[in-house]
């Protein structure tokens, strides 16, 4: 398992187009980012930060209150609410409803929650076609791929990329010029859009005092998906309530600047039930299934309860070192970046991967982005504890953990030393003579072992010819 | 156990709360209006997105520039009040959407440009307030790959806080409100910028 | 009288980069404090406790209390180890109360060294002299978890022939994370690999950090790639006269 984990990353780092293309992704959102959140043009960042992380404290621990309000609500509109335990109860609901109502063709909108599900390999076996609508989730479709980034899923792909699958997959003619591949894109699915029976979107917020649901997007595809099929179904996990629509204005305020630096997207869609009686237009039916899926188990653990305060924004995947070097597709599950590494093993299991919560140097760039202030990197070492009780738990001391066994023993002599100051002093010695400077003091260039991974690519220094007890004692001893 | 309940006690049972215990007190909105409003700001919020945005000095003037956009193309327009007494839905090239759903729908997918109105105006951000009802559709600002949206100049808000103190439940007036803050957009290929992609490319604002 | 002011060199000092604390030492006798080291320190315990050994890093943690125990100010040449004990121990006590108790008596009086000098003996500028441009990399739990940006670099900017030049990317983490240095050592390598592309385009002679684990990383990656841009802690800046 982890061996496959460590073999992704690989493949990432060696893949030069990939890397220039995280670069330049990295590069762009930097600056639309630094713009945008910096002092003078937000100064409320930081009052709305705490006040974002307050409501989603309080909704959290009152779920249960809320969404007995919601679904009150959104019945009272008209709408009706599914409520899903699982992938499987998720998948069997829409399914057999698209059945009921002989729907062959359903259009989706960007939604991270049908992703965990697997709904469109699903919704095949019930006969429903579910095209993806947002261009970059239209192209990972075409690709058979899966999102690459939580908002932008196709930032892998460069214009020719785009080009080939559009001829290979759609037979239009090779077109490399953006414009023009979006126009293909924009015409191939407003036929699309026009013959679905059925819309299925996400939702980023679910107000439980207007029992409405609020979808945030630039390109207007879930707009149409919501305003042209008969049916709109509205995917979300539980944890997307929040209290009331005044709540909203905080949280819209963070989204796009913390997503793409924008101070509104284009559309914000706030939709509370189907059409309603004399409307012009909208759908005939609402559902709203709403998706444990493992988060009332997260919810449980009064540390790790805040992981589910996430709005998906991405700011966390955008800013991550190592995110932009392996990219998402090195992680496993649904969730790639900071939030996939907290998120997925907490829904998962800590030995799904264990050696996730290690991928991180812990630098907490993370945590300064959220915008609704989760402390991931804390979490994180949190999560890398859980995975040494498991460790402990299983009976060789390894659950996949590269050299587990080694690291525990390891750290219980250190330990050991570390609590005995001469003897911490006599290994020091011993070091000095076992690791001498290559050439009057220089690094050294290899180290066998477990520091092979370190000299690989890097100078290892030697140890000081006197450590700095002895220069102190030597320095104190002239004085006196 | 239905699903529901499973959900609701595994929920509680996590919480440990009880069935039907109220909560904890919510923190108070943060309802913080933002320092001005003006046609002034607005216009230059909508040509950051970008967008046209126009001050009708009269009737006659917003008329007029919806006339001078339609120009031989075919438009379709809500059947608001506002639009009706401006005189804009005679104007040569508007249809009215009518009938229902259905109808509306295909007069948008044949039509170059839409007409609504907008319910308010939000000056820090430029978002047009559009909400669906009897006389305005959801689809007539979508379809088409031109919106006009004409909006009448008191109806000028200073941003998000203040909307949502006029209306803390926009679920009780429709099952629509969206607001519109630029054309259709993605930059979804290699970060390029691309306008009109599923939506409108082109966004005006008459404020009149 | 003098404040008294207890070294923390940490174990990486100690060890591999003593001149850092002897640095320390003469800024600090410099400013006119007096200096005493309490020889039985080892470790803070962080690299337990970054690996999800918690039962070790309490064990070490219990040490390091004992040790430093009624000392008035303890200063440390690295950020990830004072934000260790000023904020963590307080997560791995939590169920321990005497070691609880100990561990909030401690983090009020733990600093990092360019923080003492800034918030606790008020000074900028300590009379140091340095010739060169210099470029400053922040180190992530320095910035992030003690919130130091500025102090650094006024202390730099006060330093008499020395000029600071900012790198892009300064706040970008350099890849050490500890064990995850070699755990996943393409990673850090590739992160390492932008951090010493900021550094070069600046022009910059040396590189100064505030964390030693920062320097071994950086400084390993320069040697590696031949560059002859000099690494230097904080504190071997500020002691140059």
């Amino acid at each position: 398992m982890s061996d496959a984990f460590h073999q992704r990353i690989h493949s990432a780092l060696i893949d030069q187009q990939l890397q220039d293309a995280l670069a330049s992704f990295a590069g762009r959102l930097m600056r639309e980012r630094r713009s945008s959140v910096g002092g003078e043009e937000f100064p409320e960042y930081q009052e709305l930060r705490a006040q974002a992380n307050l409501i989603k404290r309080h909704t959290m621990e009152n779920l249960d209150h809320y969404l007995e309000i919601l679904s009150r609500k959104v019945e009272e509109h008209g709408g009706q609410v599914a409520w899903c335990r699982d992938a499987g109860e998720a998948q069997a609901f829409i399914g057999q409803l698209a059945r009921e109502r002989g729907v062959r063709l359903a259009v989706k909108s960007k939604s991270m929650t049908s992703e965990e599900i697997g709904l469109n390999e699903a919704l095949e076996h019930y006969g429903v076609e579910a095209t993806e609508t947002d261009l970059g989730e239209f192209i990972v479709q075409l690709a058979h791929e899966h999102p690459f980034h939580i908002v932008a899923p196709a930032l892998h792909k460069n214009r020719r990329q785009v080009a080939a699958l559009l001829s290979e997959k759609l037979g239009v003619a090779w077109e490399e010029e953006i414009p023009k591949q979006t126009a293909i894109a924009r015409s191939v699915l407003r036929k699309k859009f026009l013959e679905a029976g059925m819309g299925i979107t996400g939702a980023n917020f679910l107000i439980a005092e207007s029992g409405a649901v609020v979808i945030v997007e630039n390109e207007g595809n879930a707009r149409l998906a919501t305003s042209v099929p008969r049916i709109h179904v509205a995917v979300a996990g539980i944890e997307k309530v929040i209290p009331r629509a005044a709540d909203l204005a905080v949280f819209l305020k963070l989204l796009g600047r913390s997503a793409t630096g924008q101070p509104l997207t284009s559309y914000t869609s706030f939709l509370a039930g189907p059409r309603r009686p004399g409307e012009m237009d909208g759908p005939d039916e609402f559902f709203l299934l709403l998706l444990d899926n493992g988060r009332s188990r997260i919810l449980a653990d009064r540390d790790k309860r805040q992981t589910l305060y996430c709005i998906r924004c991405g700011a966390c995947l955008n800013v991550c070192p190592v995110y932009r070097k392996i990219g998402g597709y090195s992680y496993p599950g649904t969730y790639s970046g900071p939030i996939g590494a907290i998120l997925t093993p907490q829904l998962s299991g800590i030995t799904y991967e264990p050696e996730l919560p290690f991928a991180s140097s812990l630098c907490g760039a993370c945590g300064e982005v959220c915008p609704v202030k989760i402390d991931i990197p804390k979490i994180l070492v949190e999560l890398r504890s859980e995975v040494r009780k498991a460790e402990r738990r299983e009976s060789r001391g390894a659950i996949g953990v590269q050299a587990a066994g080694w690291e525990r023993i390891a750290f219980a002599v250190w330990a050991w030393l570390m609590r005995r100051p001469r003897l911490f002093e006599l290994a020091g010695s011993a070091a000095q003579v076992l690791l001498p400077a290559d050439r009057d003091g220089g690094w050294i260039r290899s180290l066998p072992g477990l520091l092979q991974a370190w000299t690989r690519w890097r100078d290892f220094p030697p140890p000081a010819a006197h450590s700095f007890r002895q220069l102190w004692r030597r320095q104190r001893r002239r004085s006196n | 156990m239905p699903a529901r309940e499973h959900i609701l006690h595994k929920i509680r049972t996590a919480l440990g709360r009880n069935a039907g215990q109220p909560p904890a007190p919510a923190p108070p909105p943060r309802l913080v209006f933002a320092a001005a409003s003006s046609a002034e700001l607005v216009r230059q919020a909508i040509e950051r997105f970008p967008g046209k945005a126009v001050r009708a000095g009269s009737d006659q003037e917003a008329r007029d520039y919806v006339a001078s956009q339609i120009n031989g193309l075919r438009a379709i327009a809500s059947p608001a009040p506002l639009l009706d007494r401006l005189g804009i839905l005679t104007l040569p090239g508007v249809a009215t959407a009518a009938g229902g759903p259905a109808e509306v729908q295909r007069a948008c997918a044949e039509s170059d440009i839409g007409i609504t109105t907008a319910e308010y105006v939000l000056a820090d951000t430029g978002a047009l307030v559009t909400l669906s009802g009897a006389r305005e559709s959801r689809l007539v600002s979508l379809l088409p790959p031109a919106h006009i949206a004409v909006a009448p100049a008191d109806r000028i808000l200073t941003g998000l806080d203040e909307l949502f103190t006029l209306l803390p439940d926009p679920a009780a007036l429709s099952s629509s409100l969206v607001l519109i803050a630029g054309p259709s957009r993605t930059a979804d290929v290699e970060g390029v910028l691309t306008l009109g992609v599923h939506g409108p490319k082109e966004l005006h604002l008459v404020l009149v | 009288m003098p404040a008294r002011v207890s070294l923390f060199v940490t174990c990486l000092v100690d060890q591999f980069f003593p001149q850092i604390g002897l640095a320390m030492t003469r800024v600090l006798e410099r400013l006119g404090y007096e200096v005493d080291f309490p020889e039985a320190q080892t470790c803070c315990g962080q690299p337990a406790f970054n690996s999800g050994f918690w039962g070790e890093a309490r064990l070490v943690g219990r040490h390091f209390l004992k040790v430093f125990k009624g000392c008035d100010y303890i200063v440390c040449p690295s950020g990830s180890c004072t934000s260790m004990v000023r904020r963590h121990y307080a997560e791995i006590f939590r169920k321990d109360a005497e070691s609880l108790e100990a561990a909030n008596a401690l983090a009020p009086k733990i600093f990092e060294f360019s923080e003492f000098l800034v918030q606790v003996a008020q000074r900028e500028d300590v009379g140091a002299r340095f010739e060169g441009v210099v470029t400053y990399h922040d180190s992530c739990h320095a910035l992030r978890e003690l919130g130091l940006r500025e102090g650094p670099r006024r202390l730099l900017r006060s330093v008499r022939g020395l000029e600071l030049r900012e790198m892009d990317a300064a706040e970008e983490c350099c890849g050490f994370g500890g064990t995850f240095s070699v755990k996943f050592d393409d990673v850090s390598a590739a992160m390492l690999a932008g951090k010493i592309d900021s550094i070069r385009r600046t022009g910059a002679q040396s590189v100064v950090s505030a964390d030693a684990s920062c320097l071994m990383q950086i400084r390993g990656g320069l040697l590696r790639a031949g560059l002859p841009i000099q690494t230097l802690h904080l504190a071997e800046v500020l002691a140059c006269v």
